[in-house]
């Protein structure tokens, strides 16, 4: 079983204070989702996670260890990242693009092998790109990208996800199928994922537990019920928020209540 | 095998076939036949007959030399390109040209009389420029172990800048000199032998082996750094292999040929288009082109103006630039191919 912890964890960047003293665990098989404002500090602390930055105080544990004492090939195989946005400034095709997923396994020289190629093509069946295989990424829309990006951190076989908001730019029936996928995934596969979203409501449906960042900190860490009260929305987003019960799944739904300017329309 | 595998080997068959009929062309035309037979029989004689003579000690070791710098220059074109995820990098982005250009002209101006197994004192000035040039850019853009991309990048253009400058001082403090610089810095093959040959394709071929092994790391590059680190990739110690080993390349093949521009930065190019854009293709397939347009650049270079030499780094220009224009047209209407 694997688990990812931050341990009162700071961050910054030069003066600028983002995260203070932040602690978050993830087991596995579990799916938690980072919620909050813009700025509040979620991308800051999935980097943190990731090792790609150094927290001014506190730790980060894999299974126990700090990851700053492990080597790059180790935590790349334990740790699986999708940034937030990914360039593709040359034309491999899509399934090149998921084969790097297999470089923390195979390494920088060797050849992959048929091994390699069956967690590709696993990957690809698993994100629906089977058809889109040789195709250049370079031609593919905002939405296939993200899926490919997936598709690579799969190949990767990582025991945890980070996932910087993994749904951007997808539309709703990929929205909600990457969702679906990334949570049957943590199940089936005893997965720790840890992912940013905006999309409270899906949040609310697919994530076992809810992490709410606002104000350079957690002030909530719970399942969704626990989390997504109107009082919690509310501090955290500055908007009132009335939240009541998904109509199938009975899930926590939250309802912007601003106020809308009338008048105008033909 | 693949259809890239294929074409790789299709590149190398038409490199073969192009440098043996090229062996025919100069002020002595000799048919392919007779050149077949000059390469495949054994020549013991004291006194062989003129066309051998031609054929192994002038044009052959000329050539080969050729395809060896035409190789070095695309295969580390292809190595910057990735490196930057640039299609405009080329081979002297970070001031191998200019250092090699400062070295020439001061060994020219000073008459500085070292030489080195193989190597003139000009080219071997040339060599060291180029590789100090390099040295300085990447110890002025590094901060602590890492060297952040753009800083490399502007720090070559401060460097090269600097370099010209002295040069262009150096012209002008030393006009009796200025036909022998020019000469230098356009870049030829004119008159060079086996020995030129023996001492800088090691360094070449060391250099293109090396960058052919970073290939999948570079490619890991083309998600970003960020996602390249999440992948396992060091950076910084993979920036540190790529210019250690495109810079070698570079500076051997200027040693050998002067400043060659355009080969460099077209090739790759024309390599993405052939073989897609897997480095692990791109940097022998570069290699296989950058060596083929020189050759047929040198030829031209050597019989256009015949009995006089064209400069052949003139003729890469000349070619290049116009050429390079249609790919970037072509592209526009295939966008995602190449380039």
């Amino acid at each position: 079983m694997s688990s990812l912890a931050a341990q009162e964890v700071s961050c910054g960047y030069g003066d600028r204070r983002v995260l203070e003293s932040l602690s978050l665990a993830v087991r596995a098989g579990e799916v938690v989702s980072l919620l909050g404002p813009n700025g509040a500090g979620k991308t800051t602390l999935l980097r943190a996670l990731a090792r790609l930055l150094r927290p001014t105080h506190g730790t980060v544990l894999l299974d126990g260890g700090d990851i700053w004492h492990l080597g790059a090939g180790d935590l790349s195989r334990s740790v699986g990242l999708m940034p937030q946005s990914e360039r593709r400034d040359w034309p491999l095709t899509v399934e090149e693009s998921v084969q790097m997923g297999r470089a923390p396994h195979r390494g920088w020289l060797l050849p992959f092998n048929a091994d390699d190629a069956r967690v590709v093509d696993e990957a690809l069946r698993n994100t629906a790109l089977l058809d889109l295989r040789q195709r250049p990424i370079t031609e593919l829309s905002g939405g296939e990208w993200r899926r490919v990006i997936l598709a690579r951190a799969l190949a990767q076989q990582a025991r945890v996800l980070l996932l910087d908001e993994p749904i951007g730019g997808l539309d709703l029936r990929f929205q909600v199928e990457m969702l679906r996928l990334i949570r049957e995934l943590a199940i089936r596969e005893q997965l720790a994922v840890v992912l940013t979203l905006h999309d409270l409501n899906l949040a609310a449906v697919y994530s076992h537990r809810i992490a709410l960042l606002s104000e350079r900190t957690l002030i909530a860490c719970g399942t969704p019920e626990e989390v997504l009260t109107a009082e919690l929305v509310g501090r955290a987003f500055s908007v009132p928020v009335a939240v009541t019960r998904h109509p199938v799944y009975g899930t926590p739904l939250v309802v912007p209540m601003g106020d809308v300017p009338q008048g105008g329309g033909a | 095998m693949n259809r890239r595998g294929l074409c790789l080997v299709v590149l190398l068959a038409l490199l073969a076939i192009v440098t043996v009929l090229s062996l025919g062309f100069g002020a002595v035309s000799i048919g392919p036949q007779r050149i077949v037979e000059i390469l495949w029989a054994e020549h013991q004689s004291p006194r062989p007959p003129s066309d051998v003579t031609i054929v192994w000690e002038l044009r052959l070791p000329r050539l080969l030399l050729a395809c060896l710098v035409g190789c070095g220059l695309g295969a580390a074109g292809a190595g910057y390109q990735g490196l930057f995820r640039n299609p405009l990098a080329d081979p002297f982005v970070i001031g191998a040209s200019s250092g090699a250009a400062l070295g020439a002209t001061l060994a020219i101006v000073t008459g500085l009389n070292v030489a080195a197994p193989g190597l003139g004192t000009v080219p071997l000035a040339a060599l060291v420029g180029a590789l100090l040039a390099v040295a300085i850019v990447y110890s002025v853009a590094s901060i602590g172990r890492d060297v952040p991309l753009l800083t490399l990048l502007l720090a070559g253009v401060a460097v090269s800048n600097f370099c010209i400058a002295v040069v262009s001082l150096l012209m002008f403090l030393h006009d009796e000199k200025l036909v022998t610089i020019f000469g230098w810095l356009m870049g030829s093959l004119s008159g060079r032998g086996w020995a030129v040959l023996h001492t800088t394709a090691p360094w070449i071929l060391a250099g293109v082996a090396g960058l052919w092994l970073l290939a999948r790391s570079l490619d890991a590059l083309t998600f970003g750094e960020e996602a390249a680190s999440a992948l396992g990739l060091r950076l910084a110690r993979l920036r540190a292999w790529v210019v250690l080993a495109a810079s070698i390349t570079t500076a051997a093949a200027v040693a050998a040929g002067g400043i060659i521009g355009f080969v460099g930065l077209v090739s790759p190019h024309i390599a993405r288009l052939l073989v897609g854009a897997r480095h692990a293709f791109v940097i022998p397939a570069s290699g296989l082109v950058g060596a083929l347009l020189l050759v047929v650049a040198d030829d031209l270079a050597r019989t256009v103006t015949a009995p006089a030499e064209l400069p052949v780094g003139v003729v890469t220009a000349l070619l290049g630039s116009p050429f390079f224009l249609v790919l970037l047209k072509t592209r526009e209407r295939n966008p995602g191919r190449g380039v």
